[in-house]
């Protein structure tokens, strides 16, 4: 089936089966920062925005992205500010969990005010990571809070 | 560099960004699955429905008649050699028990057949394609099992090698003994005994394995692939497809996390035969259900232990058996099992009198491999409970009891020679032990004196706290080696080549700040490229906490050795003694003050007089291990209502020498925390009566996420390991070593249990609570 999406700002007509995933459209279409941890919607790494609110694109079929718009970390403008506390404050080690942490926290920044540990930490339930133990990305995350005027 | 109070870095010390944070905070496609090439061909494998059977017939026509199946691999057209998986220094250290396809298969998971077709969907539709008749064998789902009396035989075929006893199911054993422990314990005024039996778990590193293959203009074998171990892959799949060292080349690029579970050949021979046979690329992912049932797994283990001690809390002797489940094979299994005792009991070293005996056994199971920790894990958790109940039995604080009988600078343990990978070990002393502080900076910053102590209460919730002291090592001494090239660019930059393979924790970033504080330069000087067998010289592998210690020694060797013909080519230009010639911030500069830039110094080398090339190699071969050490401390809250045990609380005091990069040397500390806390209390593997796990996925193999850890608290110790690069030691494993028994140890004070099987989850601990009565 034909599928109209925007990826990135780019306008995207796609030829998919209807059971494609949005993660493996993306992933064939050569979004590789759209990571595929489990393909079972459990650790939040294929996680993309889909107008503006965080989805893991592994759960969602590519049809229900029809004349939608998709932001995958590849389409962020520069960096980020959460980007760049992410890379100063220790947030990335293999880098594999990265572009859906940092998707969520977007997301996060973009939608809720206030932010403290325990609400970054319910935000990011779905997503995991195996080499930091949360620390330092719940750190970056609320340095990146901080810039924008949280206390 | 002897004296660390001396010692003034400009960029080894700091808080470095990673070289390649950028790449990968932004998505570019740097990891082994990430690039497309036309013409892939992607691979599905079959996998035994059985624990246990004999493959009779394999008929694989209906697959290979199917539109756009390319291959199927099985064990009747691939090679029979035999070989072990475990990306290990050669000669391995164990035993050759496995060929690429067998005619029999020894656990639900082993390979029977691969698929190679266009695309994943048509490869997994010609897997279920394939018909296969097994004659089912008895499975073998035990340690007791296995060493029962007329237990099947696991490895009955006559080609294995290096394997202790097949007939008995024992893959290696290990025997050490110091003193007359039986006759020590009759001297002492407390013994302790208790027996500890820890679970199964798998590494779970977000990116599953992934091997590319193609065959590059020459016609020469690439392997693309997610590896700790390249060059080991490229001896390893050189022997299996009988194809020279030099037709192959072994790319790692970006790694999505390891933890020892990337130090297995477990894709590259396949993808590698499939791309020989067929001229075209091929791709293979692991699924994340394959990583959980057909990849590796942490070896479980009984460990016993009896510690004998005098009534002032010295130790006196230690005995520690330890039984290995190694599964389906014996990767790893010896020497994982060697260092249940070789990471553990020179810890305490005032015990004249200590024994160590161990058995590796084969069960139709999961086949146990590299993981962090490396059989240490698995041996503190008894050995540091039963120091908690020697404490206890001595009316002593734990930690007094620690002070008594951690090894200190300027002494040795025997285990040291008697014991290493395998075989003898090397004889050392120990030149930097931070433990004092460790013990002393964690308690502070934990509360250990105010929290200790306190009544737990009657209600339903109760608190307690435990701790425990840790050590483990930096490499393996006189077996790994690890070279560093660097050579020198006419901008007064450097290219750090590297054979060291960077698996997410950081060591291209500290491996290149090493060589940015010897040639006087910012770390965005430094090109560092790493991990390709082409291109980078040797290296021993990710693996054994060897990449700081062994990796950076050899990148500090060839940056001073740079420094030195930088040096000399300077000396003509400043027409002065090359001896008194300082290199910094960029600049050679002489005593008088006159100086020139290293871009000038390059582009005279590269253009002027006596052209040649600024350049160096250098290995390191270890001659010791100096251990890390840690000490941990845990608060609890265990729910005598529903058995549930939070962590409240973790400190986790360490002592890594000089931390070239401290963010990345906590980030260590931490992740290595979270994962063992999910070891102590969440993950395992569940298996049905024949054998199969049943929760191979995320959702059901519960790994901590953000919400189900409290902050983990690390303290970095002032330390400097006078042999190691800059003055650092290794820290990749020593943390997850320590929340099973630190977590144990306080679920006993704020309960009065000892628990001693892992995971603590709260149907266990519910049990083990009623079974003794509280409430």
């Amino acid at each position: 089936m034909r599928v109209s999406l925007t990826v990135d700002g780019v306008a995207r007509d796609v030829d998919v089966d209807p059971g494609a995933s949005l993660m493996d459209t993306l992933r064939s279409l050569g979004y590789a920062s759209v990571k595929n941890g489990c393909d079972n919607g459990d650790c939040g790494s294929c996680a993309v925005l889909l107008d503006g609110r965080a989805v893991n694109a592994c759960l969602v079929f590519t049809a229900h992205a029809d004349g939608r718009a998709v932001t995958t970390v590849e389409g962020l403008i520069d960096l980020h500010p959460v980007q760049r506390t992410m890379l100063d404050m220790g947030g990335i080690q293999c880098g594999f969990c990265t572009p859906g942490m940092v998707m969520l926290a977007v997301d996060l920044l973009e939608h809720s005010a206030d932010l403290d540990e325990d609400r970054v930490r319910d935000a990011l339930a779905g997503n995991y990571c195996r080499c930091t133990g949360y620390v330092k990305q719940v750190e970056a995350i609320l340095a990146a809070a901080e810039e924008r005027g949280d206390e | 560099m002897s004296d660390p109070q001396a010692v003034k870095f400009d960029v080894v010390g700091f808080n470095e960004r990673k070289v390649d944070g950028m790449a990968l905070v932004t998505g570019k496609p740097v990891f082994a699955g990430d690039l497309d090439q036309p013409g892939t061909l992607h691979l599905a494998m079959l996998t035994s429905p059985h624990a246990h059977a004999r493959i009779r017939a394999i008929d694989t026509s209906a697959a290979e008649a199917m539109d756009g199946v390319a291959l199927v691999l099985t064990h009747r057209n691939t090679p029979a050699t035999r070989y072990t998986t475990a990306g290990q220094g050669y000669p391995e250290p164990s035993p050759y028990d496995a060929r690429m396809f067998d005619d029999k298969v020894r656990f639900v998971g082993d390979r029977v057949a691969v698929v190679a077709a266009e695309s994943k969907a048509i490869a997994e539709a010609a897997v279920e394609a394939i018909s296969v008749e097994y004659e089912v064998l008895e499975p073998v789902l035990s340690i007791d099992a296995a060493l029962a009396e007329g237990a099947p035989v696991i490895h009955d075929e006559p080609d294995s090698t290096g394997i202790w006893d097949a007939a008995g199911n024992v893959a290696a054993a290990v025997d050490v003994r110091v003193g007359d422990v039986d006759a020590a314990f009759d001297d002492c005024d407390v013994v302790v005994e208790t027996t500890t039996e820890t679970q199964y778990a798998q590494h779970v590193p977000l990116e599953p394995h992934v091997c590319r293959s193609y065959l590059d203009e020459h016609g020469r074998l690439v392997l693309y692939t997610s590896t700790q171990v390249p060059f080991h892959a490229r001896r390893i799949v050189a022997r299996l497809l009988d194809v020279p060292i030099h037709r192959i080349r072994v790319i790692k690029p970006r790694l999505g996390g390891g933890f020892g579970v990337k130090q297995e050949v477990l894709l590259e021979d396949v993808c590698g035969l499939v791309t020989l046979r067929t001229g075209r690329p091929a791709l293979w992912e692991y699924t994340r259900r394959e990583e959980f049932v057909s990849s590796r797994t942490r070896h479980p283990f009984r460990v016993r232990v009896k510690v004998g001690a005098m009534s002032d809390g010295t130790i006196h002797a230690v005995d520690l058996d330890a039984i290995e489940n190694t599964g389906a094979y014996g990767t790893h299994s010896l020497t994982v099992l060697s260092n249940a005792g070789s990471k553990t009991l020179p810890l305490y070293n005032r015990a004249p009198h200590v024994r160590f005996t161990g058995k590796a056994v084969y069960t139709t199971m999961p086949v146990g491999g590299a993981y962090r920790g490396y059989g240490a894990t698995q041996s503190y958790f008894a050995l540091e409970t039963a120091l908690d109940e020697l404490a206890r039995r001595l009316d002593m604080d734990p930690v007094d009891l620690r002070r008594r009988n951690h090894i200190r600078e300027g002494e040795t343990s025997p285990i040291f020679a008697e014991l290493g990978e395998g075989r003898e070990g090397v004889a050392m002393t120990i030149n930097s032990c931070g433990l004092p502080d460790c013990l002393t900076e964690g308690m502070d910053a934990f509360g250990w004196e105010e929290k200790r102590g306190r009544r737990p209460g009657t209600g339903p919730l109760r608190r307690g706290v435990g701790m425990a002291t840790f050590m483990q090592g930096s490499g393996i001494p006189l077996i790994d080696m690890a070279a560093a090239t660097i050579k020198m660019n006419d901008d007064g930059s450097f290219n750090l080549l590297i054979g060291a393979t960077d698996l997410g924790t950081g060591s291209d970033t500290i491996l290149g700040q090493i060589a940015a504080e010897v040639l006087g330069v910012p770390l965005d000087h430094i090109v560092v490229y790493s991990s390709d067998t082409d291109m980078t010289p040797f290296d021993t592998g990710a693996y054994a906490s060897s990449t700081t210690y062994v990796s950076g020694k050899a990148v500090e060797k060839a940056a001073i050795q740079v420094r030195d013909q930088i040096r000399s080519v300077a000396q003509k230009m400043l027409d002065t003694d090359a001896a008194l010639l300082s290199v910094e911030h960029g600049t050679v500069v002489a005593p008088d003050g006159r100086s020139v830039t290293l871009g000038e110094v390059c582009t005279r080398a590269f253009y002027g007089a006596d052209q040649f090339q600024i350049a160096a190699t250098a290995s390191s071969v270890p001659e010791e291990s100096p251990p890390p050490f840690l000490a941990c401390f845990a608060e609890v809250e265990v729910d005598v209502a529903t058995g549930i045990v939070r962590v409240l609380d973790f400190v986790a005091a360490v002592d890594c020498g000089t931390a070239i990069n401290p963010i990345m040397a906590e980030g260590q500390m931490e992740g290595a925390i979270a994962n063992g806390i999910g070891y102590a209390l969440t993950e395992r593997y569940e298996f049905t009566a024949t054998g199969r796990m049943r929760n191979a996925d995320l959702a059901r193999y519960k790994i901590p996420g953000p919400v189900d850890l409290p902050p983990i608290r690390v303290l970095l110790v002032d330390s400097y390991e006078p042999t190691g690069p800059m003055g650092a030691k290794s820290i990749a494993e020593i943390g997850i070593n320590g929340p099973i028994p630190a977590i144990a140890n306080a679920i006993y004070d704020a309960v009065g249990l000892r628990l001693t099987e892992t995971p603590f989850t709260p149907e266990a601990v519910w049990r083990a609570l009623q079974s003794a009565g509280i409430s």
